[in-house]
C-alpha cells in the first residue's frame, strides 16, 4: 500500500497501553486529496490511531508512514505539513482569540508578517472576524471549535486530522463545519476525521473504515458499504460493530 | 532537542507573561516585602547582630533567595501541571513541529529566567532598603539562574509524579517549607545541632543564600564552593526531569 501515491500508510499497527490492546493491527492507506473517517464505537481505537499518525503516541508495533515520513523517527518534519484539530478544547485561554492564531503560527516558524494577514484571512474563513479581541472564555463551543480549525490550518497542511469534529454543535455550527470542510477538501487537502454522526461520514467522505475493538472490519466508500451490507450507514455500523458491548 | 523550537515555547510563556505579568507580579512581590518588614524591622528589633550584621541586613539576600526559589517552583509545578493537564496547552504545542523534549527545556528555561525576574525585582527592593553593601550582589545573578534551574528541574521530576493536583501540597509542606526555613535565610544553619546543619549542604538554597549573602558583603571568594554545587547540580539533575515527562506525557 504504500507506493508514493499514498499520504498516510499503517501497516500491522498495534498499540497497547499496559495490558490493554487499544488498537489490534491496521492496514491502512489513504490517498491524497481524499476525505477518510473512522467510525466505530467509543473506545474502538479511532482516536488511537488519530494521535499515532498525528506523531503524537509511538505505534507498540507496525509502522506507519506519514508523507512516506517514519512517525517514530521524523516526527517534526511530518508535524510541519499537518494540521490537527484535537476532541477536547486546547485553545489556549491566557491569549486572545487573534494571539491564538499568531503563537501557533510562531511554532511553525511563520515571521509575524507573514502570520497576522494569515490570521485575518483564517479568521474571516471561520467567520470569526470580528472575535480576534475577544478572550477564548467568551467563546461559544461552536466558535471554539471554528477557532480550532483556523488555528490547525495556519501551516497550510497537506493533511488535516480533525477528531470528532463537529461533536456536540447544534445544527448550524454543524453545518458552518462542514461547509468549511467541503471548501477544503475542493483545494484538495487530505482530510482524516472520526464521527460518530453518519451524515457526516456520508456528506464528507470518500471512504471510511469503520472499527471495532481496535481492529478495521470494514474499509470502502459509504455507498458500497450500503449496497453491499444493506440499509443506511447506520445499519452497517450496527451490523459491523458492538459484538464486545453484546459480550 | 532543538533550541529553535524550545525557544518558539518559550516566546509563547514571554507572550503571556507580559499579558498578565500585572495580575501575578504583585503577589510575588509583596510577600518578600512582607518578610523584609515583619521579621527584618519588627522581629530584628528584638535579635542581636548575627556576624556583625544587623538581622535584616541578614535576611534580606535570604530573601532574595527564596523569592526566585518559589518563582521557578510555582512554574514548573502548579503552572506546568495546569498546561499539562487542565489546560491541554501541551497537546495543542506537541501538534507542531515542537517535540516533548523542546517542550520541557522550554518549561525548565522559562522557571529559572523567572526566577532571575523575581530575584533582580527582590533585589532591587533590598537595595532600596539600604540593606546592600557592595554592588557585586549583581553578580549573583547568573547563579540564580542556575539554582532557578535547579528548582525547575525538582519541580517538574514532581510534576512528571504525581497523580493529581491535590499531591503539590505535600511536596510544599513537606520539602519546600522546610527548604525556607532551614536554609541559613532567618538564622545561620550551624546554630543547629550539626547533623541537621550538615543536611542543609545538600540542599540548593542553602547554597543560593550563602551566595546571595556573601555577594552582597563584597565577598565572593568564601562562597566559589557554593556557585559550583549550584552549577554541578544543574547539569547532573538535568535529564531526569526529560525521561520522567517523556513517560507521563506519550504513553
Amino acid at each position: 500500500m504504500a507506493d508514493n501515491n499514498t499520504i498516510v500508510a499503517a501497516q500491522g499497527l498495534v498499540k497497547k497501553y499496559g495490558i490493554v490492546t487499544a488498537v489490534d493491527g491496521v492496514d491502512l492507506g489513504i490517498a491524497p486529496g481524499e476525505c477518510f473517517g473512522f467510525l466505530g464505537p467509543n473506545g474502538a481505537g479511532k482516536t488511537t490511531v488519530m494521535r499515532i499518525i498525528s506523531c503524537f503516541l509511538p505505534p507498540t508495533s507496525g509502522t506507519v508512514t506519514v508523507f512516506g515520513l517514519d512517525v517514530t523517527k521524523e516526527p517534526s518534519r511530518i508535524k510541519s505539513r499537518l494540521g490537527v484539530m484535537p476532541q477536547e478544547d486546547n485553545l489556549d485561554p491566557d491569549l486572545s482569540v487573534f494571539e491564538n492564531l499568531i503563537v501557533y503560527a510562531r511554532y511553525f516558524d511563520i515571521p509575524k508578517r507573514d502570520s497576522v494577514p494569515l490570521a485575518n484571512e483564517l479568521l474571516t474563513f471561520v467567520e470569526l472576524q470580528d472575535r480576534g479581541g475577544m478572550n477564548i472564555k467568551e467563546l461559544s463551543g461552536g466558535m471554539k471549535r471554528r477557532l480550532m480549525l483556523a488555528r490547525a490550518l495556519v501551516n497550510t497542511p497537506e493533511l488535516l486530522i480533525l477528531d470528532e469534529p463537529t461533536t456536540g454543535l447544534d445544527p448550524h455550527s454543524r453545518r458552518a463545519v462542514w461547509e468549511r470542510l467541503n471548501q477544503l477538501k475542493f483545494r484538495n487537502t487530505t482530510l482524516l476525521l472520526t464521527t460518530h454522526y453518519m451524515e457526516e461520514a456520508e456528506r464528507l467522505c470518500d471512504r471510511v473504515a469503520i472499527m471495532d475493538s481496535g481492529r478495521v472490519v470494514a474499509v470502502d466508500a459509504p455507498q458500497n458499504l450500503m449496497e453491499k451490507h444493506g440499509g443506511d450507514l447506520e445499519d452497517v455500523y450496527l451490523k459491523l460493530t458492538g459484538r464486545s458491548l453484546e459480550d | 532537542m532543538k533550541i529553535r523550537r524550545a525557544w518558539r515555547v518559550l516566546q509563547r510563556h514571554w507572550t503571556v507573561y507580559t499579558k498578565l505579568y500585572k495580575s501575578s507580579f504583585a503577589l510575588n512581590f509583596i510577600e518578600p516585602v512582607l518578610y523584609l518588614l515583619a521579621m527584618g524591622m519588627g522581629l530584628g528589633m528584638f535579635v542581636a547582630d548575627i556576624n556583625g550584621q544587623s538581622y535584616i541586613k541578614f535576611i534580606g539576600p535570604g530573601i532574595i533567595a527564596s523569592s526566585s526559589m518559589f518563582a521557578a517552583v510555582y512554574e514548573c509545578t502548579y503552572g506546568t501541571y495546569i498546561r499539562m493537564t487542565f489546560q491541554k496547552t501541551f497537546d495543542a504545542i506537541l501538534a507542531t513541529p515542537v517535540n516533548i523534549d523542546d517542550l520541557i527545556a522550554a518549561e525548565l528555561a522559562w522557571a529559572a529566567v523567572k526566577s532571575v525576574i523575581y530575584g533582580v525585582t527582590i533585589m532591587i527592593v533590598v537595595a532600596l532598603f539600604g540593606i546592600v553593601d557592595s554592588w557585586l550582589l549583581v553578580l549573583a545573578v547568573p547563579c540564580i539562574f542556575l539554582c532557578g534551574l535547579i528548582f525547575a528541574e525538582i519541580s517538574m521530576i514532581t510534576t512528571a509524579l504525581v497523580p493529581g493536583i491535590d499531591s503539590f501540597s505535600y511536596f510544599y509542606t513537606l520539602f519546600m517549607t522546610p527548604l525556607f526555613l532551614f536554609s541559613g535565610i532567618f538564622f545561620p544553619v550551624d546554630t543547629l545541632p550539626r547533623a541537621v546543619a550538615g543536611v542543609a549542604w545538600f540542599t540548593p538554597l542553602y547554597h543560593l543564600v550563602n551566595i546571595c549573602r556573601a555577594f552582597a558583603a563584597g565577598k565572593v571568594a568564601v562562597v566559589l564552593g557554593s556557585v559550583v554545587w549550584i552549577a554541578v547540580v544543574a547539569v547532573v539533575l538535568a535529564l531526569v526531569p526529560f525521561r520522567l515527562m517523556r513517560r507521563r506525557v506519550i504513553q
